[in-house]
């Protein structure tokens, strides 16, 4: 289904590669003498009004990328921050993957949009230098204008975008040290929020196109069922319902002339479903599989001196994490428009270009005739990179003959997604006469969320685990392996993937280590990151000071081993996407259940584009975190998914969310992921704090069930 | 079908639709004002919160018919019924307060917010989290939500964090 996977896509856009710069340095992007606004690239246009729009190639689902990527070209450019506008951009071939998934928009975009702000401001000075006849050396760029040092003339870009674009593309610009960044690294307000709370922010639920219906779709409630026959004699009696129809193998679409008709009419609709081989499936069944599959032989992610051979006091712990929904708020939607053999389509979709190649590959038409317009999202940590709605609408649109928007149902979303996968672990440790650990092994049994997509494993490895199960601790002998151990239930990339799962289990074993080496957490972590050392993990080159950095910053600010009396501390670490995140949780006990006093996180992903995006980023990372720790389980019992709503699976509610205090490392290395790396600490964390209250060790998420 | 008289953000709306429709669906596909927003359908999660009669109504659990002869306010007409014009002070200190992520629940969390501050314009830390709990965010915007809450009523509130 997608050709690039998502560790392919980090890679590249982390190296940010010579083929995208050849990618976004269009000829045809260039105004022809005049008329046209100057749009040196393909990210850029400036008008001769003075109005700057930066195209956005990557998906806003909340976290602020139309806010942070045309900042990092607006510095380059030396904007005036005020005149910039944002333009979304479509599933397009200007740019490359657009997937916006695995924490990668800013990273991946970073040199693109820098380099195509800078090749415009050298061009507009070439202009101004040109148009007073002096040198270019004598002009600067400043605030959305250029400047001449001698005369202190001075022309707005807009006045000299005609003259700009006949000037000549520099083909690697030189970029700004973060040194003198202005706009980089500072608090500007996000672009999207006035809108939003004027409750003028176009959702993908609230797209309205001309004669356009609603459909809902039936489908089957065991996993893996068909439709054997359908009697649409009573929904057709619905008021306002024109059309029932099969939607492939598994579904009946339901259209109305409004969103209550066709829930109306979907609630008249008798379906006989082939369930399939599923109906026996059970949760218990699926971790027993993971059981059963746990003793098989392995595929090695990491491995150093030689685990068989150390000697010591041995510990060993299983862990498991059961299947989680993304449940965002919006729920799933899209809206598309087939008519004489092209499809329009407006998507809230995580990954465009793919979406525009499932639709085009299930309608049977080339994807060129597939034009996606890409939607506000509310909230995807992962679900909208799945193109099932998208789908949906473009064949119930083609089945109906007209536009229609396809609607999911809380109870939909909840019951026929795809899920994070259960894992097991398999965690063992040697101690030392000195309670040093001499050698780790972590063992991760799971379905390949990748292979489900079509995505091939590589060198048996999924290869998201390249990213998601880093051990970067100076261990002397340790091995990571993976046993791929697959079900039959829809899986998805979540927030964070494995590394939530994998984290959970070593973080929460690294905690057993220390207190069978009877030493505090924090100083028996700091033991193994003593060492300025660089581990490598597949392509990611792992630095021991700055996990020892972030580790050091969350506790100090935290106040490590001070916490009032009553109050209960538990600590870990992760790295993932390339940056490095530690977090303390602190709990107190009532009636033997934990309540979350206060979290405090701690990040180090290189430059910061804007801190107080960051700064939502880590609190809402905590707080996913915390709602998946706390009690996020889908269950799955006859083939069916139980939960069904807001009330079985419950996101954390106001009075649950402790203060969450944010801090991150000013670095001026080059930024790595910010929106799933603050997730993977919070489980383990608090499952240490439930331990150094009560010494129980929580082994199985969700911690409270 | 049926005809229902609604009046809506002070104006006067008649809408021809199935008796046992939900208010927000009158709102959002036959009145086109999106901003109320569905988030479960069952009066779980507040994405839907509008005003009626000044109380916090979930309008996906309130039937057009019994929204007939009651003063319905969306957001779409927060700020003009607050008399100012513009904006509702609460929408300001959401600016202010750089509350949304992604944003989606965030107009449901502002229609309770009002209720709130309408009954209590000095609300309590307490306060607001009782008036606020059955609002969700999936985002974990809930301490700006709170800062934002008691921005608007001229109190202040801060939590610790940011560079080393």
């Amino acid at each position: 289904m997608s050709p690039v996977s998502r560790r392919e896509f980090f890679a590249r856009g982390a190296a940010a590669g010579a083929g995208l710069v050849v990618a976004f340095y269009l000829p045809g992007c260039r105004s022809e003498s005049g008329g046209g606004p100057f749009a040196p690239n393909a990210y850029l246009k400036i008008s001769s009004d003075n109005k700057i729009t930066v195209m956005v190639p990557r998906s806003e689902m909340g976290q602020g990328i139309r806010t942070a990527l045309p900042m990092i070209l607006a510095e380059e450019l030396e904007a005036d921050w005020k005149t910039i506008a944002i333009e979304q951009v479509g599933a397009s071939t200007l740019y490359g993957s657009q997937q916006t998934g695995g924490s990668a928009s800013v990273s991946s975009t970073w040199d693109p949009m820098r380099k195509a702000g800078a090749a415009a401001r050298l061009m507009l000075v070439a202009a101004a230098a040109q148009e007073w006849g002096v040198e270019v050396s004598a002009c600067k760029a400043e605030m959305g204008a250029v400047v001449h040092a001698g005369s202190q003339n001075r022309l707005s870009y807009g006045e000299l975008a005609d003259k700009a674009g006949k000037q000549a593309v520099p083909a690697d610009p030189p970029l700004k040290q973060a040194g003198d960044y202005r706009l980089v690294g500072t608090r500007v307000a996000r672009i999207d929020t006035p809108a939003k709370v004027r409750g003028a922010a176009e959702f993908g639920i609230d797209v309205c196109i001309p004669n356009m219906k609603y459909a809902l779709l039936a489908r089957c409630p065991v996993i893996g069922g068909k439709v054997a026959s359908f009697d649409d004699g009573d929904a057709k009696k619905i008021a306002g319902v024109s059309f029932v129809g099969k939607i492939g193998d598994s579904a009946v679409a339901v259209v109305a002339d409004s969103v209550w008709g066709a829930m109306q009419g979907r609630k008249a609709l008798k379906v006989q479903w082939d369930e399939g081989p599923n109906t026996g499936l059970t949760s218990a069944k699926i971790m027993q599989s993971m059981r059963q599959a746990s003793s098989g032989k392995g595929v090695t992610l990491y491995s150093r001196g030689d685990v068989a051979k150390a000697k010591g006091r041995k510990i060993e712990a299983t862990y498991e994490t059961p299947l989680m929904a993304h449940a965002p708020m919006e729920p799933g939607n899209c809206t598309a428009s087939f008519r004489g053999g092209k499809c329009e389509v407006w998507a809230p979709t995580q990954d465009p270009q793919d979406c525009q190649k499932a639709i085009a590959d299930a309608l049977g038409v080339d994807v060129t005739q597939v034009t996606l317009h890409v939607t506000l999202m509310g909230g995807g940590f992962g679900r909208r990179l799945e193109h099932d709605y998208g789908v949906e609408a473009a064949l119930v649109s083609k089945a109906c003959s007209g536009p229609v928007k396809v609607i999911w149902t809380r109870e939909d979303d909840m019951q026929n997604s795809p899920y994070r996968p259960a894992t097991l672990h398999k965690l063992r440790a040697v101690l030392d006469g000195h309670g040093q650990a001499v050698s780790l092994v972590h063992r991760t049994i799971a379905p390949s969320i990748n292979l489900q997509h079509g995505i091939a494993l590589e060198d048996g490895v999924d290869p998201d685990l390249k990213d998601e199960a880093s051990l970067i601790y100076s261990v002397p002998n340790a091995l990571v392996e993976f046993v791929r151990a697959e079900t039959p239930v829809p899986i998805a990339f979540m927030r964070s993937v494995y590394a939530l799962d994998t984290a959970f289990a070593s973080e929460s074993f690294v905690d057993e280590m220390a207190a069978a080496a009877g030493k505090d957490p924090l100083a028996f972590r700091l033991q193994m990151l003593a060492k300025d050392e660089e581990i490598k993990f597949f392509q990611t080159v792992w630095q021991t000071a700055r996990m020892r950095g972030v580790l050091q910053l969350a506790a100090e600010k935290a106040g490590w081993g001070k916490a009032a009396a009553g109050r209960h501390q538990g600590i870990a670490c992760f790295g993932c996407f390339s940056s490095y995140a530690a977090c303390v949780v602190e709990i107190s006990m009532a009636k033997g259940k934990p309540k979350v006093e206060r979290v405090v996180t701690a990040l180090d992903c290189g430059q910061v584009v804007n801190p107080a995006i960051l700064e939502q980023q880590q609190q809402g990372g905590t707080v996913f975190a915390l709602a998946n720790a706390l009690r996020a389980q889908i269950t799955v019992d006859k083939g069916r998914v139980v939960e069904e709503n807001f009330d079985g699976y419950a996101p954390l509610r106001m009075s649950e969310v402790p203060v969450v205090e944010a801090y991150f490392v000013k670095s001026a290395e080059t930024p790595t992921g910010a929106g799933e790396p603050p997730v993977p600490p919070v489980a383990p964390a608090l499952g240490n704090a439930i331990y150094a209250a009560t010494r129980k060790r929580v082994r199985v998420l969700p911690l409270v069930s | 079908m049926a005809e229902f008289a609604l009046r809506v953000n002070g104006g006067d709306r008649k809408v021809d639709v199935a008796g046992n429709t939900p208010l927000l669906w009158v709102l959002r596909d036959t009145l086109a004002m999106t901003g109320t927003k569905f988030g479960c359908g069952a009066g779980l999660c507040g994405a839907c919160t509008v005003l009626v009669d000044g109380a916090a109504r979930r309008s996906c659990q309130t039937l057009v018919s019994q929204a007939v002869g009651k003063q319905i306010t969306t957001i779409e007409g927060l700020g003009a019924a607050s008399g100012s014009g513009g904006l509702h002070p609460l929408q300001q200190a959401w600016i202010d307060e750089e509350v949304p992520q992604c944003g989606y629940c965030q107009v449901g969390q502002i229609m309770q917010a009002a209720a709130l501050l309408a009954k209590k314009p000095h609300p309590s830390d307490d306060e607001i989290t009782n008036a606020m709990d059955g609002n969700l965010c999936r985002c974990g915007t809930y301490h700006r939500i709170r800062k934002a809450i008691h921005r608007a009523a001229g109190q202040s509130s801060d939590v610790a964090g940011g560079e080393r």
